[in-house]
């Protein structure tokens, strides 16, 4: 079985069905056995205390947020170049979960943020291109739910998502350099690969464990939207029938 | 070549005849700059600080406001379906198109801000720098807001909508020309590099805008 198989939207609800209870399974355990660690086995912060754990949610968020978009702009480049259906459903399935996920980053951001720096909104570099990100996740799902067609809006959707992950790393850049510009790199200490492994762990199991709920949301998504386009059919096709029957 | 020449003849007498919107943008740019300092207070060394952010912010609403009628107009007469159709490439007529509303649109409002500077101000040095700032952006401002005016042309309100997909792309214009303008007034960094960005992201927008927006616009048309 190829992965080519698998983009028939037929298999792919055979397929999927088969695996997704599987994928939930998964994802239960692994992120119950990394909130566990996460919460009650790792260490706190000499400095900053137990806050240190809203860590282990927020970095696994940020991450899936930016992910999310990397999966959408792959799907568009399906839906434009082969004009696959199932690209299109699967970029369309990604964005309400990436939002979310990069909702979550920045909620659990600020909460972080207020302890840390006293104040719930920082115009940090980091903070503010994550904003950013999740404005531009608002924007394409506005744009889906503009069109009454789903069929009509994936191209145009895809234009505009592969425009901005073009941007993306400009914005990113332009935010940095408009941040050091601001103020100096005071309030933010990157510390990053010299965590202690006691911390290191938790954090990566959480990784793993987001990644996997990921992939479980996004295939049950994928599935209501092929069965959402389903039933939106056959209700033309009833209506189209009562319309002629009646006239 | 002809064919692009009479659209841009076109396009520059449809904004300035009766119907057109060309210098409606210039006054949505004073009404802004009259609108902020009732908001901030008339203190004009707060306004002085403030100053070039008003006017780049002014300037990127005022060239949104009209940008959503830039392909629809055309849509909405039929002469849409003709341009596509036409054996000019998509890219150069969409890249003509967008060239005339910076004519009339980005340029008044460049030529209006040290003006309006003035008003709030803003340093004698600065206004220099913000008048060449907003030459250098305001193209960026434009061919991103043609991608914008082509994804959103099939729908009925699109001119919100269009906002909200556009201003987060327009943000590293925004930094780099606000940078630019402040290095003139306090420092500590040079004019030169922000601004070579700035050139560097109209030059960018300018082959990326005309690319995404003929793609949206063959999109929208099938």
């Amino acid at each position: 079985m190829g992965l080519t198989d698998l983009a028939n939207p037929t298999r792919f609800m055979s397929y999927s069905a088969r695996i997704i209870p599987w994928l939930w399974a998964l994802a239960v355990l692994v992120l119950g056995f990394g909130l566990y660690m996460a919460l009650v086995v790792s260490p706190e912060d000499y400095q900053q205390g137990a806050t240190v754990r809203i860590m282990y949610i927020h970095v696994p968020a940020a991450y899936m947020g930016m992910g999310a978009y990397t999966l959408i702009a792959i799907s568009s480049i399906g839906t434009l170049v082969w004009r696959h259906p199932l690209a299109d459903v699967s970029a369309r399935a990604a964005a309400p979960i990436g939002a979310a996920f990069t909702f979550v980053a920045l909620v659990t951001g600020s909460l972080w943020g207020k302890p840390m720096w006293g104040a719930w909104w920082v115009w940090d570099a980091r903070l503010t291109s994550v904003l950013v990100l999740f404005l531009m996740y608002l924007g394409l799902i506005a744009l889906w739910r503009a069109f009454d067609d789903p069929a009509r809006g994936a191209r145009i959707v895809a234009i505009l998502a592969l425009v901005g992950f073009v941007n993306i790393p400009i914005i990113k850049y332009s935010v940095e350099w408009w941040n050091t510009l601001h103020q100096p790199a005071s309030l933010m200490r990157r510390d990053g690969p010299s965590m202690p492994p006691s911390m290191l762990v938790p954090l990566l199991v959480m990784l793993a464990g987001v990644s996997v709920l990921f992939v479980a949301m996004h295939l049950s998504a994928m599935r209501n939207e092929v069965l959402r386009r389903r039933v939106r059919a056959m209700q033309i096709t009833a209506a189209r029938a009562a319309a002629t029957a009646g006239a | 070549m002809t064919a692009l020449k009479a659209l841009f003849a076109r396009e520059l007498a449809l904004a300035v005849r009766i119907g057109g919107g060309a210098l409606m943008a210039v006054v949505f740019f004073l009404i802004v700059v009259t609108v902020i300092p009732f908001g901030v207070g008339p203190d004009l060394n707060v306004l002085a600080r403030i100053g070039p952010a008003i006017l780049w912010i002014g300037v990127l609403l005022a060239n949104l406001l009209a940008i959503d009628r830039l392909f629809q107009a055309d849509q909405e007469d039929g002469s849409l379906d003709l341009i596509v159709m036409s054996p000019v490439p998509l890219e150069m007529t969409v890249a003509v198109k967008a060239l005339a509303y910076w004519m009339t649109t980005g340029l008044p409002l460049t030529l209006a801000a040290p003006l309006f500077g003035m008003m709030l101000n803003v340093p004698p040095q600065a206004l220099g720098a913000i008048c060449l700032t907003l030459l250098a952006g305001t193209p960026a401002l434009t061919f991103i807001g043609t991608i914008g005016a082509a994804l959103t042309v099939v729908l009925r309100r699109g001119g919100l909508l269009l906002a909200i997909l556009v201003v987060p792309l327009m943000i590293p214009v925004l930094i780099f020309g606000i940078s630019a303008t402040t290095a003139v007034i306090t420092g500590p960094t040079p004019f030169l590099t922000p601004f070579l960005i700035l050139v560097a992201l109209s030059l960018f927008s300018l082959v990326l805008g005309p690319l995404a927006a003929a793609a949206a616009l063959r999109a929208s048309l099938d």
